[in-house]
């Protein structure tokens, strides 16, 4: 077995090594996708006095595959009147990009002389704001293929909040990356490896409360989920679809929330690291890999629940109130960050 | 490989970009607006092939992601239908016809003035730094004459979209 693995070129060997990191995270991720539904119906239920579904399985925990296999077997229904290419085009298109944004999260120190990091790449964070700059085209495509007014007007809302915060978030991360004077993902968390203060929440807080506004903004979460406003749009891009695509959206959401999540964790929480035990340091054993991948799953979770928590004790914004935020809130203050953060390190150096 | 993966992406972005202007299977200007998007990635990983990683992700970020999206945006709220067959007119074919001959003049004088490369030079693989210097230190002068163009073209556009500006 080692001879065969041996025999190989390095690129066989970087492509073997490549899929063998891309499987179990995609798959882990759509796992986190699945109980994070059943996660929030629970904690939604608490929240309003309710019990939630604890039906099926202990605890409710099998909920996730009745739900699975509900979608499946629902009927796919095409409206007559839909834009057919757009029509299937849409749900893949929503889901795509939070996929992509995984390859350059460090989810993890090492395992034996493997980096825990699909891609490494030198510009991970403008790569990972690229892919995100495409999300919206699956929302806004959903609309527009639906070819009637609410979902139109879905997706005509999304991308115009999308459009926003995205400058806000592109601005609130400019000043982390003057503290730490490298794009790549793996050196900021490095950088964030002296003590739990280094933790870039704690030196740029101002910076993370932008990023935290403008995730739930990007996400389409309450309270800034207008674009699926039920009251005011029937439901919203979504409207016109059923089953499989239906639930390929929902999917969509989560996993769009995951990537948000895990940006968070790596920029302002340490990703992998946590600054007691040694547990700061690149894993020198596979115990100590599985460690520091448990540690980047654990930090995900709790800004996981924070989203869901948020969404079920805040009410909805107006969109001229979200609009107002977005640009004449989080825009001038980012700016403002920028400005004195690049100030402070003009005078200390 | 490498060769392989060049001729792939070549071959996407002259196919989308000629499906943005000539689709023969739809009018849709969100058809043309959407192959647009896909030339644009493609292109990326062109700029990919070249080690220029920065070039690429920024010209996702910046082309296919905001501007498309306003592009989109503009129209779905005119929400044109699909557009007719305009009659050829001889003015716009001979206008067009030189255009093309002046451009395909300059770059096969581009291109047989230069001299082979010695292939990729990963010399940008850190990117952001080097890029940095270059812009700020050595062409300071049109990077600031490129942002007074920007600053025209946002005033001119408030001007545009306010018209009752006093």
């Amino acid at each position: 077995m080692m001879n065969w693995f041996n025999n190989l070129s390095p690129t066989s060997q970087f492509v073997l090594f490549s899929a063998l990191k891309v499987v179990p995270a995609v798959l882990v991720m759509l796992f986190i996708v699945a109980y994070i539904v059943l996660v929030e119906r629970r904690l939604c239920a608490f929240i309003q006095d309710r019990v939630g579904p604890n039906r099926a399985g202990p605890l409710g925990l099998l909920q996730p595959m009745a739900d699975a296999v509900k979608a499946f077997l629902k009927e796919d229904f095409m409206p007559a009147h839909v834009r057919p290419v757009y029509y299937w085009l849409a749900p893949a298109l929503v889901m795509i990009p939070s996929l992509l944004t995984l390859a350059v999260i460090p989810f993890g120190s090492q395992l034996g002389s493997q980096k825990m990091v699909v891609a490494d790449l030198n510009v991970g964070i403008l790569y990972t704001f690229g892919i995100v700059s495409l999300g919206v085209y699956g929302i806004v495509l959903a609309g527009y293929a639906a070819n009637s007014k609410y979902p139109f007007m879905g997706g005509i809302r999304a991308s115009a909040q999308m459009i926003s915060y995205e400058v806000a978030m592109g601005l609130s991360v400019i000043p982390l990356f003057l503290l730490v004077g490298d794009l790549n993902l793996s050196t900021v968390i490095g950088d964030q490896t002296h003590g739990l203060f280094s933790w870039l929440v704690f030196r740029q807080p101002l910076a993370f409360a932008i990023f935290l506004c403008a995730a739930f903004a990007e996400t389409n979460r309450t309270p800034f989920d207008l674009p699926e406003a039920e009251q005011e749009l029937a439901g919203g891009y979504n409207v016109e679809y059923s089953s499989m695509k239906f639930a390929l959206f929902f999917m969509g959401e989560y996993a769009n929330m995951i990537a948000a999540s895990a940006m968070m964790v790596t920029l302002f929480f340490g990703g992998w690291t946590l600054p007691f035990f040694g547990l700061d340091q690149p894993a020198a054993t596979v115990l100590g890999g599985l460690v520091h991948i448990g540690i980047f799953l654990a930090k995900l979770l709790v800004l996981l629940v924070l989203f869901i928590w948020v969404r079920w004790m805040w009410p909805r914004f107006r969109y001229d109130q979200l609009m107002n935020l977005g640009w004449k809130g989080l825009v001038p203050l980012a700016l403002a960050n920028i400005v004195v953060t690049a100030t402070w390190l003009w005078l200390k150096s | 490989m490498q060769t392989v993966f060049f001729y792939v992406f070549a071959a996407l972005t002259v196919l989308c970009a000629l499906m943005v202007v000539a689709n023969p299977f739809s009018r849709n200007p969100v058809t043309s607006a959407m192959f647009l998007v896909l030339t644009i990635v493609s292109l990326a990983g062109l700029f990919v092939q070249l080690h220029a990683f920065f070039l690429a992700a920024v010209q996702v970020l910046v082309y296919a992601g905001a501007v498309m999206v306003l592009f989109l945006f503009v129209i779905m709220l005119l929400d044109l239908k699909e557009e007719e067959r305009r009659k050829v007119r001889k003015f716009a074919v001979i206008a067009g016809g030189l255009a093309v001959a002046i451009i395909a003049v300059l770059f096969c004088t581009a291109i047989g003035q230069t001299t082979a490369g010695i292939g990729v030079q990963p010399i940008l693989e850190g990117g952001t730094a080097a890029l940095g210097e270059l812009l700020f230190k050595h062409y300071l002068l049109p990077f600031e004459i490129l942002s007074v163009l920007l600053l025209v073209a946002m005033v001119g556009v408030i001007l545009l979209s306010k018209k009752d500006l006093k």
